[in-house]
């Protein structure tokens, strides 16, 4: 029986098996950052230490205000602190740091695939769920806790149990105005948030053959709003292009070593996958989420659904209470939904494309309501300010803004006020999400542009036309 | 961490579906410590309490749900971030025990590791523990890790799967550390292997 994707990659780490099925298995890189500052001090009091550094890569992210350039702008108290402690743990510990000043810095999920640090065929893992980014690139990669983290760094190991195994197939031709962003949430909407619960997604297609190494991260992202810890894509021809000269990817003999194998991984003809789910991507179009559930999603040209039509009690009484949240009424035209604030960044959608399709809608216009711009890293700041994104940004009235995950977790000073509504690029919706009483309505970079410039969201298809 | 073998508390039904962490624990607590003073009241922060610390109408606010030490949610409890915190503020509150229909994998673990069981139960039965513990506020659960049972305010017995290792560490209340520092000879002959045959899987130097 053939292996799948991840099956071959897990097969390959697996150091020790239990009989109850659990396994031991070998990690290749660690990524972490300012929330799990408090680790460093729970291994040295229990007289540990991290076993092997140079696999362990940290960077500040959720605590870093993205009006900060240096540590001393941050302002005084457990912001700074997490910071400060992950900088100086760096330091004595000896694993590799980016500090802020570092153009290399950004959020964990943009930096490890630019740098290199994720490559196909390694299991990296960090403390953060949407660690499934990296799957993109053929990685096999997850989300773990804070009892974990502390685990891998002080045995560069950790005790797992197999998933099973979900493939999506994304077949078609995507529309005009149509990302990665909207073919996740389609599938969310298609499979429910808990419906890759236990199981690891391979996401696959011809859809996602043609898509951009980018556009696969976004969708990997998003694999943990649908339940899955991981989503993986296979490795191919764009995979190897991406990776080939990468600061800490392999070079010489090591290269070709490495492209021979990730050329074995991808899933085998007679794999067997425990669920298949088909989806139509010529049939995909822009969406927006209405609910507080990232399954709570439409196409921009749809109308607020009505819980009445609702058959399950339960499920009525949840789409009711998030219509109330929302303060949302069933019927309205989501096009006629008025917004607040406009937030493009997080590592769902950070990224040199991202910060293309968002300027691409925004070039010439002016924003009509509070806009942020938020590059996923230094290297892709750097990037736009050399295509002069930052000045079409600016031109437009949005806010060009230093590196971090912003408003996507409002810890960082980047939040919404109680009662606004925002149209944001990041993952989740929940309530009070990014910020006490926050709306949050999750769109594509483009989308997110469009509703800028217009106040309320807009099919961005039409306003590309005029351009 | 203390171990789990039989435990009973008044149930308390957690009528959400989809309860992320950010429900369970907002992201503006994650930096502060265990120790903290008001870590409990972190728990459900912005369910239970308003912008002026008053309570609001929620079901973990009201006697006798207040001092429920067990929880019976609704689908894909614990989804979204994979903050421990969430379940280091449901201990921090005494709570060693969810029931759900589904419960998200990361937060499984989190549970797993902070000796909080996860409970699995179907859909109706979730549905019909969460009615009985509304309907008799104060009515208790009784579960048993060893028998894998769970027995509800009408006396009824739901039985529940576990993995044989998640049932070993929670009853004895292991440490995964110590108990993997025991393959420290296997892990170093795998490196051994892994390294010769994967010699690029080793970070390469920028310089």
């Amino acid at each position: 029986m053939g292996k799948t994707l991840f099956e071959k990659i897990w097969d390959e780490h697996v150091i020790f098996e239990r009989e109850d099925g659990d396994v031991l298995l070998y990690i290749d890189r660690h990524l972490t950052h300012d929330l799990h500052f408090r680790t460093f001090g729970a291994l040295k009091a229990a007289g540990l230490s991290i076993k092997e550094p140079e696999k362990l890569f940290g960077m500040p992210d959720h605590s870093v205000p993205t009006t900060a350039k240096v540590v001393d702008d941050i302002p005084k108290g457990e912001m700074r602190d997490a910071v400060e402690v992950l900088a100086s743990a760096a330091d004595e510990m000896g694993f590799v740091h980016y500090p802020m000043t570092d153009e290399r810095h950004g959020i964990v999920h943009v930096v490890g695939p630019e740098q290199g640090i994720t490559l196909p065929g390694l299991i990296l893992v960090c403390g953060d769920s949407h660690t499934s980014t990296h799957g993109a690139l053929g990685c096999m990669s997850f989300g773990i806790g804070s009892t974990e983290v502390n685990h891998v760094m002080a045995t560069q190991t950790l005790w797992q149990r197999k998933p099973k195994q979900m493939r999506i197939n994304i077949d078609g031709e995507l529309g005009f105005g149509v990302s990665g962003k909207d073919v996740i949430l389609a599938i969310i909407q298609k499979i429910s948030a808990a419906g890759g619960t236990g199981h690891a997604i391979e996401f696959a297609g011809s859809a996602i053959q043609k898509m951009s190494i980018e556009g696969r991260m976004t969708i990997c992202n998003m694999a943990i709003e649908a339940g899955a810890r991981s989503g993986m894509i296979a490795p191919d021809d764009k995979t190897i292009e991406y990776c080939k000269g990468r600061p800490l990817s392999p070079k010489g003999q090591d290269w070709e070593n490495a492209e021979a194998y990730w050329r074995t991984l991808p899933s085998d003809q007679d794999a067997v996958f425990d669920q298949e789910v088909m989806l139509k991507g010529d049939a995909i179009a822009p969406m927006v989420t209405w609910g507080n559930s990232p399954q709570w999603a439409l196409p921009i040209t749809e109308t607020i659904p009505d819980p009445l039509t609702e058959s399950d009690p339960l499920v009525r009484a949840d789409m009711e209470a998030a219509l109330e949240y929302m303060d949302l009424k069933p019927g309205m035209a989501i096009s006629d939904i008025e917004i607040d604030t406009v937030f493009v960044g997080a590592c769902t959608n950070s990224r040199i494309e991202d910060m293309r399709a968002a300027a691409a809608v925004a070039k010439g216009r002016k924003a009509q309501v509070r806009t942020l711009i938020v590059p996923g890293s230094g290297i892709v700041k750097k990037q736009a300010e050399v295509e002069g994104l930052d000045k079409i940004f600016v031109e437009a009235g949005m806010e060009w803004r230093e590196p971090g995950c912003s408003m996507c977790v409002a810890m960082n000073g980047d939040m919404l006020s109680a009662g606004e509504r925002s149209a944001s690029t990041s993952n989740r919706n929940f309530r009070g999400r990014q910020g006490l009483g926050s709306r949050t309505h999750l769109v594509s970079p483009a989308m997110a542009a469009a509703a800028s410039v217009t106040g309320h969201f807009t099919d961005v298809r039409k306003l590309m036309e005029e351009n | 961490m203390e171990p789990f073998k039989t435990f009973a508390s008044v149930g308390v039904p957690i009528n959400i579906a989809n309860c992320d962490t950010d429900q369970i624990i907002p992201a503006r607590f994650l930096r502060r410590g265990k120790d903290d003073p008001e870590y409990p009241k972190f728990l459900f922060h912005d369910l239970r309490f308003e912008e002026d610390g008053s309570e609001k109408d929620f079901v973990y606010n009201k006697e006798p749900f207040r001092n429920g030490r067990i929880f019976v949610a609704d689908v894909n409890w614990g989804c979204g971030s994979s903050r421990e915190n969430a379940v280091t503020a449901m201990a921090a509150n005494g709570v060693r025990c969810v029931i759900a229909p589904s419960i998200a994998d990361i937060h499984y673990n989190n549970c797993i590791k902070n000796g909080v069981l996860p409970i699995r139960l179907s859909d109706e039965n979730c549905k019909k523990l969460r009615q009985q513990l509304g309907n008799n506020p104060g009515a208790e659960l009784a579960v048993d890790l060893d028998a894998q049972s769970v027995t509800g305010p009408d006396q009824t017995t739901y039985n529940f799967e576990i993995n044989a290792f998640d049932k070993h560490r929670l009853l004895n209340g292991l440490d995964d550390v110590g108990l993997t520092m025991e393959f420290e000879d296997k892990i170093e002959t795998f490196k051994q292997v892994y390294r010769s045959k994967h010699s690029w899987a080793s970070p390469q130097s920028t310089n």
